[in-house]
């Protein structure tokens, strides 16, 4: 498996470090309800086709990176800069 | 304060086998440059001073024996030479943080092929290409200085380690070219 990261170029699996989906970018606000932090702890969706997590260039530039990938033909169709994504 | 007798990690040693050289090097200072948010121009206005700018990512610049060497977004380590005031950066000393190897010969592309995974050839690593990447599961600084040269930095307290893994590369590439089949 190879990642193309924004900065670095296209890179081996063995430099970047698997965080989780996506969804930890969202975290809610301070007072939020129990349930809203709850799904964001622990619900996940599961889904066969695209997907969206979270990747770490560890032995590369450190950056956060958004790697959206296909989890039925492994496809990777995008990876984008946390740092530099519109809020 | 006496005057203190700075030591190398590795003092100087080299090694040449199959017409590859791997030596320590000095590089005089090494300072990391890194963007405050929004620091681009203060930045840009400091590094002018020397006749330098923030390199692209995976490029050096090098200049009357100064470097400046793209180390991550926004941020470079100046090499060679003392800092000048700049504003709009954070400015850190990394000189005593890091240990430089040069690696020179016809074969260095093939002993660093063994142990670095990304693809080093000329054609898609011209001189002047500066790459974050790994020696083996050591995290390091490539750059490409010549046709046949390399200069790698890693940190210092894993000098030995990356002597070590080079050293054995370098023997393994050598006696595989002296095989006759």
């Amino acid at each position: 498996m190879r990642l193309t990261c924004p900065l670095c170029g296209e890179r081996d699996r063995r430099e970047f470090y698997y965080y989780g989906a996506e969804d930890y970018l969202r975290r809610p606000a301070e007072g939020a309800p129990l349930a809203e932090w709850d799904n964001y702890l622990h619900l996940r969706d599961n889904p066969a086709g695209v997907t969206k997590d979270l990747w770490y260039h560890e032995a590369g530039c450190a950056q956060w990176l958004v790697v959206t990938r296909n989890t039925v033909t492994h496809e990777i169709s995008g990876v984008e800069l946390v740092a530099e994504r519109k809020a | 304060m006496p005057e203190l007798i700075a030591k190398s990690a590795l003092e100087g040693r080299s090694l040449t086998l199959g017409g590859v050289t791997l030596a320590e090097v000095e590089v005089g200072p090494i300072t990391s440059v890194a963007l405050f948010p929004g620091g681009a121009k203060l930045a840009a206005k400091g590094l002018k001073t020397l006749g330098l700018a923030m390199p692209a990512p995976n490029t050096f610049v090098e200049k009357k024996g100064m470097r400046i060497v793209w180390t991550g977004r926004e941020q470079a380590f100046l090499i060679g030479v003392a800092p000048p005031a700049i504003e709009g950066v954070a400015v850190t000393d990394q000189t005593d943080g890091w240990t430089v190897l040069s690696l020179a010969g016809a074969a260095s592309v093939e002993v660093l092929a063994r142990l670095v995974p990304v693809d080093l050839r000329l054609p898609v690593c011209p001189v002047g290409t500066a790459l974050r990447t790994q020696v083996n599961h050591m995290n390091a600084v490539i750059l490409r200085t010549g046709d046949h040269a390399f200069e790698i930095l890693v940190f210092r307290s894993m000098a030995r380690t990356a002597w070590h893994e080079l050293e054995t590369t370098v023997s393994m590439v050598a006696a595989r070219a002296g095989l006759k089949i």
